[in-house]
């Protein structure tokens, strides 16, 4: 195992760089560049041995992979923001097709108005297109995730496409240093693509088909089992992941000093680290804090939120995304893990970060007073207060 | 009584049992392009009627290896499939793409002309109906100057559409592409010869034929193919080819067939006024002045 | 070689597949009922030339011994071949129901 100090970005390339994808097809932007430009140079320098297509637009780059994945290669892209919602159309082809690409995207803001910084509007706009989602909180569990993707993608039992989403820029461009695991242990952990879903040549196959209302629910039904069985996928991969490399993961959430805690900030990506910072310094004063990052927003876990809240006497969301007329998203699915166990723990919801807005130290131990005291159900962090957000 | 174009085609039929309309134009050109392409095409067809007709399960009417591809991405994933066949290190298969004429010079063209600026080893074959008729005959920009479409209503104040085809071939050269050709499903024989060229030169290879479409054009079934025959003769459309940087035309009427007697066959131009009748004349007369003088004969 | 209509039709839940690939060239159902019309080849006539093959949309003539043989199963009527035919060897008559 090698150290490099490495951005996000850079860091999931070399996860792909192990990945041995064939196919590469993707289209630039802010700020996802920095993962395709680096694959092509691996692809230069004959590091990694795969096409590069200089795709024309996001919707032909996951097209592409499509394409690739329906000829039995194993396929990537990488996009953003406008990119991702430019592809939409083939988030849902592909995950219907049960084609198990992977796609890294650099979580970014959504125009209008334009703005190229992070926040999590882009993939959480997409959480119904039948993609796992996971959320990296920093550069190694990127290049990490990087590597288990298609071995959770790929599994028979799950046959989903992989949305591994970094938050754009603070993640994404944010150098530190990573261990790379070795090519030997690397193939060993992943071995090819392997499917019957396929194109064939000794037997042809029609794919991509209509399936007219008698059996279309049923393809439909199968590919949400597909996905719910991406649960156990993962921790088993992450079992064997450990055994390999070392690093170990804890599945769908990560728990922070949640055993005994009363208030819980329930976050994902990059911004978990200083929630996690905040607990620790109210907690020397006395305030039981704790912190659960979702790391998969599908599958959405369900009964491990509703474990880990159950005793809490309340607990936030914080997210950088609102679905608008309502709440944020995720807030919006972990009240509904919570309904569905019959929890009943007070919840608030913290929009943040939109647009690439600081969240500071100052703003999360506000969130944890705000949730004990008891505050509006949906808050955007700083409206309304001295500076009224800016 | 031998017939050499038959001769030359495999004997295998690959789009069979197809819901297409009775003598529909786009299915002949799909049907004849399979055989010559074999068993080991693997074709790609955006959503249209081509897919729509083929690919209900579980009744799956290509015998070869075919997907639908979304809307735009026929060239996008052809392209796919060439690349992932090629690293998978297949070597003898055509990537082939048959999509329509919304598919191709609408909401596809952009996918096309990235897969034809990276010279993309695929074939794409446009089957022109001249409107969407997938969705019910609306207008899309290969409709004819003055065809009634359910989107160009024939009233007493417009007389259906507005505007010209778009020129899809020479877009394609444009791009400098390997070959590019025009055909008929008028002359099988013609289209089937540059089906078969395509297949023997590498890089991106574009095919525009003329399909007509029985409901859309307003036609009967049976008269499918000769109608197609009759837009080469009265010169509204050409059969050509683009090849090393210079056009070539394959087939120059001797004196052009009636206009107006091609247009009135059909229900979609049978609005059409003595003075529309003219302007199509004189936009066919333009663009034929501009044939002679630089395509080769 | 042409394909065949198959015997299985009905998918239970089981046999749905898992994904959207399938056996190509599999099929349900004929096409013999939107007919209203139907070719039929005067073997006295025909000449083998191929024409008709050539310029069915359907793919459903072929050549046996010599002349021109019509799949009725995916014939839908369209009567390009009797069109096509320069020695009118192929009539269209009206289906009987």
């Amino acid at each position: 195992m090698s150290k490099k100090f490495l951005s996000g970005n850079e860091a999931f390339a070399e996860g792909i760089r192990l990945a041995c994808p064939q196919v590469i097809s993707a289209y630039p932007i802010t700020p996802q560049t920095i993962v395709v430009e680096r694959l092509s140079e691996m692809v230069e320098d004959g590091s990694l041995s795969a096409e590069y297509v200089h795709v024309e637009s996001e919707h032909s780059a996951l097209s592409c992979a499509i394409g690739a994945s329906a000829a039995g290669a194993r396929a990537f892209t990488a996009t953003s923001s406008q990119g991702l919602l430019y592809m939409a159309e083939c988030l849902y082809y592909a995950s219907g097709g049960r084609f198990p690409i992977v796609m890294m995207n650099a979580d970014r803001s959504t125009a209008l108005p334009w703005n190229i910084y992070g926040d999590q509007r882009d993939s959480l706009s997409q959480l119904d297109s039948g993609w796992i989602q996971a959320y990296a909180e920093n550069a190694q569990e990127a290049l990490d995730l990087a590597l288990m993707s298609y071995k959770i993608a790929e599994d028979k039992r799950v046959s989903t496409p992989y949305m591994a989403n970094l938050d754009g820029f603070v993640l994404t461009h944010t150098y530190e240093t990573v261990d790379i695991p070795e090519r030997e242990q690397a193939d060993k952990f992943l071995p090819a693509y392997e499917t019957d879903n396929r194109i064939d040549f000794d037997n042809p196959k029609n794919m991509a088909f209509s399936a007219g209302p008698d059996t279309n629910y049923i393809f439909k039904f199968k590919e949400h089992e597909g996905i719910l069985a991406a649960r156990d996928v993962i921790n088993e991969t992450e079992k064997e992941f450990a055994e390999i490399f070392g690093r170990e993961y804890s599945g769908l959430i990560e728990k922070y000093r949640t055993d005994d805690a009363e208030y819980i900030i329930v976050t994902l990506g990059s911004i978990a680290g200083l929630c996690r910072e905040t607990a620790d310094k109210l907690r020397e004063s006395g305030v039981k804090a704790g912190v659960v990052r979702i790391r998969y927003m599908r599958p959405f876990p369900n009964a491990e939120i509703a474990e880990v809240l159950r005793n809490a006497k309340a607990y936030a969301v914080l997210e950088k995304d609102i679905s608008f007329g309502n709440e944020g998203t995720v807030f919006t699915n972990v009240n509904s893990a919570l309904k569905k166990a019959g929890v009943n723990v007070s919840g608030y919801n913290f929009i943040g970060g939109l647009g690439g807005r600081n969240i500071s130290a100052g703003d999360i131990e506000n969130i944890y007073n705000d949730i004990i005291n008891g505050t509006d159900s949906v808050n955007f962090i700083g409206i309304g207060g001295e500076d009224n957000g800016k | 009584m031998a017939n050499k174009v038959a001769e030359s085609i495999s004997r295998e039929e690959f789009f069979y049992g197809h819901k297409a309309c009775a003598g529909c134009g786009g299915s002949l050109a799909v049907r004849a392009a399979l055989k010559v392409l074999g068993p080991n095409a693997v074709s790609v067809l955006p959503a249209g009627c081509m897919s729509a007709v083929g690919f209900n399960f579980p009744q799956l009417c290509f015998s070869n290896n075919s997907i639908i591809s979304t809307f735009a991405g026929t060239a996008s994933m052809l392209t796919g499939v060439e690349a992932g066949l090629r690293a998978r290190g297949f070597k003898d298969f055509t990537a082939v793409g048959f999509a329509g004429d919304g598919g191709t010079a609408d909401i596809g063209i952009q996918a096309l002309s990235g897969a034809i600026d990276r010279n993309d080893n695929i074939i794409y074959i446009c089957y022109d109906n001249e409107a969407y008729m997938n969705t019910g005959i609306q207008k899309s920009g290969l409709t004819p100057f003055g065809a009634k479409t359910t989107t160009t209503p024939a009233g007493s104040n417009i007389h259906g559409n507005l505007h010209n085809k778009k020129n899809m071939f020479e877009i394609a050269a444009a791009h400098d592409i390997p070959y590019a050709a025009t055909a008929s499903i008028g002359n099988i024989p013609d289209f089937i010869a540059k089906v078969k060229k395509a297949s023997q030169i590498k890089g991106t290879k574009y095919i525009h034929v003329i399909a007509p479409c029985p409901t859309g054009w307003g036609v009967a079934p049976d008269q499918t193919v000769e109608i197609a025959k009759e837009v080469v003769e009265s010169g509204l459309w050409y059969l050509a080819e683009y090849e090393n940087g210079t056009f070539k035309l394959n087939y120059k009427p001797k004196e052009f067939s009636s206009v107006e007697a091609y247009l009135k066959k059909q229900g979609r131009f049978k609005h059409l006024t003595d003075d529309d009748i003219q302007i199509i004349t004189a936009s066919r007369d333009k663009k034929w002045e501009y044939i002679n003088r630089t395509f080769e004969l | 070689m042409r394909p065949y209509v198959r015997e299985k039709k009905d998918f239970t839940f089981d046999e749905v597949p898992e994904n959207t690939s399938f056996e190509a060239g599999y099929l349900t159902t004929v096409n013999s009922g939107w007919r209203s019309i139907r070719p039929v080849i005067s073997t006295n006539k025909c000449v083998g030339c191929e024409q008709c093959y050539l310029y069915c949309p359907d793919g459903v003539i072929s050549i046996a011994e010599g002349k021109a043989v019509i799949d009725y199963d995916f014939c839908k009527g369209c009567g390009i071949c009797a069109k096509i035919c320069r020695i009118g060897a192929i009539e269209m008559e009206a289906e009987r129901k």
